[in-house]
């Protein structure tokens, strides 16, 4: 059985390319970078071509760009490093609807005597920029804000929510691990001060991130020890999948407008055909500008996992915002904040789709999705009450 | 991914007695919409009215909900009411050769069901069943009051299955019943509860009133209070509050979400006020800004 993989916004396959790229610097060319004679300075010039790709990538300049572990240490680094750097500060804000990296952080500052301010989202998963406007003061150490939902792909106007901080002098960080390589980022005409991306989410490997550090932003490094990345962040520098990265954002320009053509077209025919062949469902976040590749669909009177399961059965790899997928009892943290019905929640899938993704792939989902879910709707209570009164 | 066994997979991919029985002579129905799972199981006993002869199950729910519903009606088929009454939850996962233990609340479902359909059989007065609310009692016939708002779960049923799966802690109470799996609201009486069952002390000190304070530490522990003990139960109701200023005894709170203009917020902030002063300090007034 081949899979068909649908689970792009969790993780996505390495890229030939990006492979090819790094698979010299393991045990050929295993020089470290830091070292004076040639074997290393050969691996630094790679790694400083990295660095420039990745710097294209979002329009930064290269010293701008530090190497990381993963999107979580990005995000860690930048909300740890403002209250450093601020420590009369003492009030952070973030959404509602954040990547745990962002939001178990702020979340265990609360424990620290931190004032914590979740914005809420609407319905269509929208950011409340009301609400974000009133909660900037002049505590604020800093605001930190997903630029696209991991779950929804609802993209927040970010540059406009930089430019509320901004204009109380608030640190303004986006965790942009969703949205790197699928939406454009010009980061020297924006008012972002740090910004977050994740590897493994643009078709480089796992264990590579990047923490983008305006010019002139005052830090405080999260890792100590050598003097890597201009003392930005210690350690060893992670040199082949940090070449891979580099690669892999140098595609992933290339790739952008395939993102948004050929890959949402696919996705909006999924969404078509799904919701022209299933009764009650609906759109997570449908109303909302969206990142082209994700589309997350909730079924009424099924549960998620079980649905999953049944799509796993046949090879189809998607997500699920149920509870009980992740080994907690409620929906997912972004379907509650937006006021999912429960009734929707339960059953919601995410399918997040990738340049590799086929139409083929597309029409078997399209085929085999519906009598999953009328199978699962004839076995639930609710579901057959439903299809009676129909 | 769940660590299913293949009985579980099997009776998940193929669930036996899906359906139901139109002129059955037991109905058992437990949980919700809300609450992510829900059964509904039929019993046909036989001429003598002695043994059960069919049974049939409707389901919603993860694929483990789904497999022990479908083990039930196997195991409960052939069975007299007392014999049947006899099924442990435990006897539902081991007939499918376990389960993760965050899905033994499926087995408790199972298990819970049957209990009611013989119980409405035998006329024990059992509260009709409306899942069209958002949390309601998952477990409608069940005496108590309710501890857990999330999945409205009683004190009673808690404690039968704290008692028959012998659990020490709050989390297996979670995976078990649902019970604390939602805003966690609920967790210290759960505690409570377990250390009532097993005869324990709790293992967490109760929280009381310190002596003095300094004016920092009294800060810490307003924040304190407010994230661990008033914010959870407000999120459950899809409200929230921000904490704007503290002035010597003077706190001042913005409500937020369903909370700001609801017209009870008044009789939150006493109850705020009320949870400030038992764990705080005696002297403080909570007031209510518009900010
Ligand atoms: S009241 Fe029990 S989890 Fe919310």
């Amino acid at each position: 059985m081949k899979e068909i993989y649908l689970d792009n916004n969790a993780t996505t396959k390495v890229d030939e390319a990006v492979f090819e790229e790094m698979r010299p610097y393991f045990c050929e060319l295993y020089g470290n970078p830091s070292s004076m004679h040639f074997f290393g300075g050969q691996v630094q010039q790679k790694v400083d071509e990295a660095r420039k790709r990745v710097a294209a990538l979002l329009g930064a300049s290269p010293d701008e760009i530090i190497f990381t572990a993963c999107g979580t240490e990005s995000d860690n680094a930048a909300i740890r490093s403002a209250l450093e750097v601020f420590p009369e500060k003492r009030h952070v804000i973030t959404s509602r609807v954040e990547h745990p990296a962002v939001l178990t952080q702020c979340r265990n500052l609360t424990q620290k005597g931190y004032r914590v301010t979740e914005i809420g989202v609407d319905s269509e998963g929208q950011l409340d920029m009301a609400e974000l406007k009133a909660a900037v003061d002049a505590d604020t150490a800093i605001v930190s804000l997903m630029y696209a939902n991991n779950e929804t792909g609802v993209i927040f106007p970010i540059e406009e929510a930089a430019a509320i901080a901004k204009a109380k002098g608030v640190l303004f960080h986006t965790d942009a691990v969703q949205a790197v390589g699928k939406v454009p980022i010009n980061l020297a005409a924006s008012k972002i001060d740090l910004l977050s991306l994740s590897g493994h989410k643009l078709h480089a490997p796992k264990g590579i991130g990047v923490l983008y550090l305006r010019r002139g932003t005052p830090f405080r490094p999260f890792m100590v020890g050598g003097h890597q990345e201009k003392s930005r962040r210690a350690g060893t520098e992670n040199a082949a999948a940090i070449i891979a990265l580099g690669k892999a954002c140098e595609l992933a320009g290339q790739n952008m407008a395939i993102e948004n053509t050929q890959v949402k077209a696919l996705r909006d025919r999924l969404q078509t055909e799904l919701m022209a062949r299933i009764p009650h469902a609906r759109i997570n976040g449908g109303a909302a500008e969206r990142l082209p590749n994700t589309l997350n669909i909730a079924f009424e009177f099924v549960e998620g996992e079980a649905i999953l399961l049944l799509l796993n059965e046949l090879g189809i790899c998607a997500s699920s915002g149920s509870a009980c997928t992740s080994g907690s009892l409620e929906p997912s943290h972004v379907l509650r904040a937006m006021g999912v019905p429960f009734t929707c929640a339960h059953g919601s899938i995410r399918f997040s789709l990738s340049r590799y993704t086929t139409a083929g792939e597309i029409d078997t989902v399209i085929r085999e999705l519906p009598p999953i879910i009328a199978h699962l709707r004839q076995m639930s209570p609710f579901g057959r009450e439903f299809l009676k009164k129909q | 991914m769940w660590d299913y066994t293949p009985t579980v997979k099997e009776h998940f991919l193929n669930p036996r007695n899906v359906g139901d029985i139109p002129d059955a002579d037991a109905v058992g129905e437990v949980g919700s919409l809300a609450c992510g799972d829900a059964l509904k199981l039929y019993l046909k006993l036989d001429d003598d009215k002695d043994k059960i002869v069919d049974a049939k199950f409707q389901t919603f729910g993860c694929a483990s909900a789904i497999a022990s519903s479908s083990a039930l009606t196997e195991m409960v088929k052939g069975k007299t009411l007392d014999e049947a009454l006899a099924i442990s939850n435990q006897d539902i996962a081991e007939f499918l050769g376990g389960l993760p233990e965050e899905k033994m609340h499926c087995s408790v479902m199972g298990q819970e069901a049957l209990e009611v359909a013989i119980a409405k059989y035998r006329g024990h007065e059992v509260k009709p069943h409306d899942h069209d609310h958002d949390h309601g009692p998952a477990y409608p016939d069940q005496e108590g009051t309710i501890v857990c708002k999330c999945f409205g779960i009683t004190d009673v049923f808690l404690k039968k299955v704290i008692e028959t799966n012998k659990l020490t802690t709050a989390e297996q109470v979670t995976h078990f019943t649902k019970a604390g799996g939602g805003c966690g609201g609920c967790i210290p009486r759960i505690k409570e509860l377990i250390a009532e069952v097993m005869g324990k002390q709790e293992s967490e000190e109760p929280r009381k009133r310190p002596e003095k304070l300094s004016n920092m530490k009294k800060m810490q522990m307003i924040q304190e209070v407010l994230e661990r003990d008033i914010r959870p139960l407000l999120w459950a109701d899809g409200g929230d509050l921000e904490l704007i200023d503290i002035d010597g005894p003077k706190v001042q709170v913005a409500f937020r979400k369903a909370c700001a203009g609801c017209s009870s917020s008044g009789f939150t902030s006493r109850v705020v006020e009320q949870k400030l002063r038992d764990l705080v300090a005696e002297d403080i007034v909570v007031e209510e800004v518009a900010a």
